[in-house]
């Protein structure tokens, strides 16, 4: 037995299994790349190579009707957001910032906090105040104050912003207009799944963090419930998703309020 | 003989202690999820038990249990102590260091993503690098599986095989080249972004190569119960092998058709073309073949069985088998939820049938029937055979050894057959809440209310296992006879040299590994445009 060679063409072991399984595999690579997509009637799989190309996945143009890129009826945010956006930061950046945030002063405070109604901008993450300032900037988000304020900042600025005010601490006072300490409301706890709103803890902190989300806690009540109503009458449109207009449009005026109120309140 | 007995305990042991816990989660999601329970406010939690659950009862329990085993099956069946047991240890420790490196970030809610990954969610780094250790242990594991057959084929030239070493060895490879998929994805893909020298991943390419072990790990799984088939069943019901041959042939298709047919699991990803897909759901029914053939070796070494034990008739002989024998009874329960999950998988492998199903509660009622069922229950009757050998004690608890095993057959029978049936009406996998008021989904709070009762029965079974085992232990001692693996009814003194060696068995392993696999990674790795921005789970980061 010792002398019976496995890898020879004598060996019926070895030829019948070998030959069996490459022509299983040929049998199949043949009806799976020639004979099936030959079966389409569609432009991709014209012809012998196509079809082989189309059945190994190599990406193809489909339907290619036009080379134009359409033109959005809306303004979009052009704005690619990831965890890792301004992660980080360094301190000649957070320098820079504090010299150009002067001019935000006036309604967001000297360090970031105001009570004009405006939004915390001490210690809120430098992503959302980055892509905010560029969908100020872009058009994707409006707003008559902020949209001049910003239309000449450079992309430096903006960064050298959001590097600041993501360094400021986050203020531990409560606001004065702050609702004594609200119990957590259920569409901050636990959103409505079957609404398919997920809770706001679920992206803006409490359960979890999502990037571009920011932290919501002791915002002013009446920016956070105008925000939500732009988002639902789709005046606010730079959520590029429609993350944010699908929850807010499926929220009841009850909910919008209860959340705002519960944010205003709480401890950041 | 066997030497080793503190190390197979020890890996039996853990294993098990590793199995109850997961059990106890899955018990629980089970619970938390049906109509039985308010809905769980923090779906994270849900995840993270899931995350647990998976990663215990798919990594470390079935690895442990064919380990232990084949530590125990070297000796046994080579008749020689086993060769290199400070690194047998060695492979323990790194199972058991990985196990609590893994699941110390998991209970910290650091890496619920679920045990199959699903990148571009990263968790923390320490859960990869703990999964990482479990499988290199249990590459030590594969090393001495090899060294120890080398050395003694050395002795024993031109002497085939005994049967359990050569089906312990086609496992052992199996897994040895399974796990390089989901370890290319982890060392090469996860890890680097976990540990922040990299902000995106090719997903995609990652889940091609999990694919790679995602579908082979479930025959890694399925080894010990194959084994425990052929060379454990005939002996402990008083029968006798109806072929031996058969059962390299099983074992070596086995080896060959398990791994390049992962890509069914793919059905539904955009980036894997049609033509290959088709391929590998070809492959992927030529695993009906060996289990076939097993299905028909093991009747007929039953019937020999009943036959010698004086049953007649077509059928009357079944009457004659030893239906007090515990593992008769894990047998019958093993081969019934196998027939069904297999039929189930018939459907999950075809590519159109597959997209009824495809990510439903029909797949987790499947995996759940051939994995918990089928072969769990043999890793139960391997145990029950293996302990007295092991302790040197009794085991004189028949009747709750019966009744453990007609439970854990009831519960898995109870827990998967409405899973299946909720997957057929639309209900999705993988989500924390449903709500059964809805109208829509209404229909389905029966099944899983019956579903869940099916999970406690299951957890009720496992507590009565354990009780066994422990009984055991404190049981008389007594003089255990030698140790003995099934005889074939013809034992041939020569068998062909390819029933006899892995090599052209693992060239074809490789090779049809590349014809399959091939093409879809390479045109991933070479294109640029792949990779999305990672994205980690882990709680708020404030």
């Amino acid at each position: 037995m010792s002398e019976e060679r496995l890898f020879s063409l004598r060996n019926r072991w070895f030829t019948v299994t070998v030959g069996g399984i490459l022509g299983v595999a040929a049998f199949s690579a043949a009806v799976g790349f020639i004979w099936l997509p030959s079966a389409h009637s569609d432009q991709p799989f014209q012809g012998v190579w196509n079809a082989i190309c189309s059945a190994a996945g190599v990406p193809q143009q489909w339907l290619r009707t036009s080379s134009a890129t359409p033109v959005p009826l809306v303004q979009t945010s052009a704005v690619a957001m990831t965890p890792q956006l301004l992660a980080e930061s360094g301190s000649t950046s957070i320098g820079r910032g504090a010299t150009v945030s002067m001019r935000c002063t006036m309604c967001h405070g000297v360090r970031g906090m105001s009570d004009a109604n405006t939004p915390n901008l001490a210690g809120q993450y430098a992503s959302v105040i980055y892509k905010q300032l560029l969908d100020f900037q872009s058009g994707a988000r409006r707003n008559a104050v902020m949209s001049p304020m910003v239309s000449n900042l450079t992309d430096q600025d903006m960064r050298d912003l959001s590097a600041y005010y993501a360094y400021l601490p986050r203020p531990v006072a409560l606001r004065s207009d702050a609702a004594p300490a609200v119990s957590v409301p259920e569409i901050v706890s636990d959103g409505a799944p079957m609404r398919n709103i997920a809770s706001c803890a679920s992206c803006h902190g409490g359960i979890d963090h999502k990037a571009g989300s920011p932290w919501l806690e002791g915002m002013p009540a009446a920016y956070t419930r105008a925000q939500l109503q732009a988002f639902a009458n789709d005046t606010r449109h730079n959520d590029i998703n429609e993350q944010m207009r699908n929850v807010a449009r499926n929220m009841t005026p009850a909910e919008i309020d209860a959340a705002a109120a519960y944010y205003a309140g709480a401890q950041p | 003989m066997l030497n080793s007995k503190r190390l197979v305990l020890a890996h039996f042991w853990l294993g098990f202690i590793s199995f109850g816990g997961a059990l106890l989660l899955g018990a629980w999601q089970m619970w938390v999820r049906s109509p039985l329970h308010p809905w769980l406010k923090n779906p994270e939690l849900y995840y993270r038990s899931v995350t647990a659950h998976g990663s215990a009862m798919a990594y470390v329990f079935p690895t442990l249990i064919a380990m232990g085993f084949g530590y125990a099956v070297t000796e046994l069946a080579l008749k020689k102590p086993l060769i290199g047991t400070r690194w047998a240890w060695a492979g323990f420790i790194l199972v058991a260091v990985g196990t609590v490196t893994a699941m110390v970030p998991v209970a910290m809610g650091l890496a619920s993503v679920l045990y199959t990954f699903y990148p571009p969610m990263i968790g923390n780094a320490f859960y990869y690098i703990g999964v990482v250790l479990v499988v290199v242990g249990s590459w030590i594991w594969v090393a001495l599986m090899s060294i120890n057959l080398a050395a003694w084929k050395r002795e024993h030239k031109g002497v085939p095989i005994p049967l359990a070493m050569f089906a312990t060895l086609a496992g052992a490879y199996l897994w040895g080249w399974t796990a390089v998929g989901a370890a290319v994805e982890i060392l090469f893909q996860i890890l680097p972004v976990a540990l922040g020298f990299k902000t995106t991943i090719d997903v995609g390419l990652a889940r091609v190569f999990f694919s790679w072990s995602l579908h082979a790990i479930v025959y890694f799984w399925l080894m010990p119960a194959y084994i425990a088939y052929y060379t454990i069943l005939p002996r402990a019901i008083g029968g006798r092998l109806y072929s031996d041959l058969m059962a390299r042939i099983s074992f070596i298709l086995f080896l060959v058709f398990s791994m390049p047919i992962g890509m069914h699991h793919l059905f539904a990803d955009p980036q894997i073309g049609s033509g290959i897909k088709f391929m590998q759901s070809v492959f992927t029914a030529l695993v009906a073949v060996p289990t076939m053939l097993t299905v028909f070796t093991i009747c007929a070494s039953v019937e020999i069985a009943a036959r010698l034990r004086g049953g007649r008739g077509s059928f009357g002989w079944i009457k004659a088998l030893p239906w007090d024998n515990p593992l008769m009874l894990a047998l019958t329960f093993s081969f019934v939820m196998l027939g069904f999950g297999g039929a189930g998988g018939l459907i999950n492998m075809s590519y159109q049938l597959d997209s009824t199903i495809h990510n439903t509660q029909w797949i987790t009622g499947h995996f759940h029937l051939i994995y918990g069922g089928a072969i769990v229950i043999m890793y139960f009757a391997i145990a029950y055979d293996l302990w007295p050998h092991l302790t040197g004690r009794a085991m004189t608890h028949l009747k709750l050894m019966r009744q453990q095993l007609w439970l854990w057959f009831i519960g898995m029978i109870v827990l998967t057959f409405p899973w299946h049936f909720a997957g057929i009406l639309g209900m999705p996998r993988r989500m924390a809440f449903y709500d059964y008021t809805n109208p829509e989904i209404a229909e389905q709070a029966l099944s899983v209310v019956i579903s869940t009762v099916g999970g406690l029965i299951l957890l009720v079974s496992a507590v009565m296992f354990f009780i066994v085992l422990i009984r055991n232990h404190r049981g008389p001692r007594v003089v255990v006879e030698e140790y003995k693996f099934s005889t074939a009814v013809h034992e041939s003194k020569t068998i062909p040299v390819a029933l006899n060696s892995f090599s052209l068995w693992l060239a074809l392993m490789i090779g049809l590994t590349l014809i399959n696999y091939g093409y879809p990674i390479a045109s991933q790795l070479l294109r640029s445009d792949t990779s999305v921005p990672a994205i980690p789970i882990g709680g708020p980061q404030r």
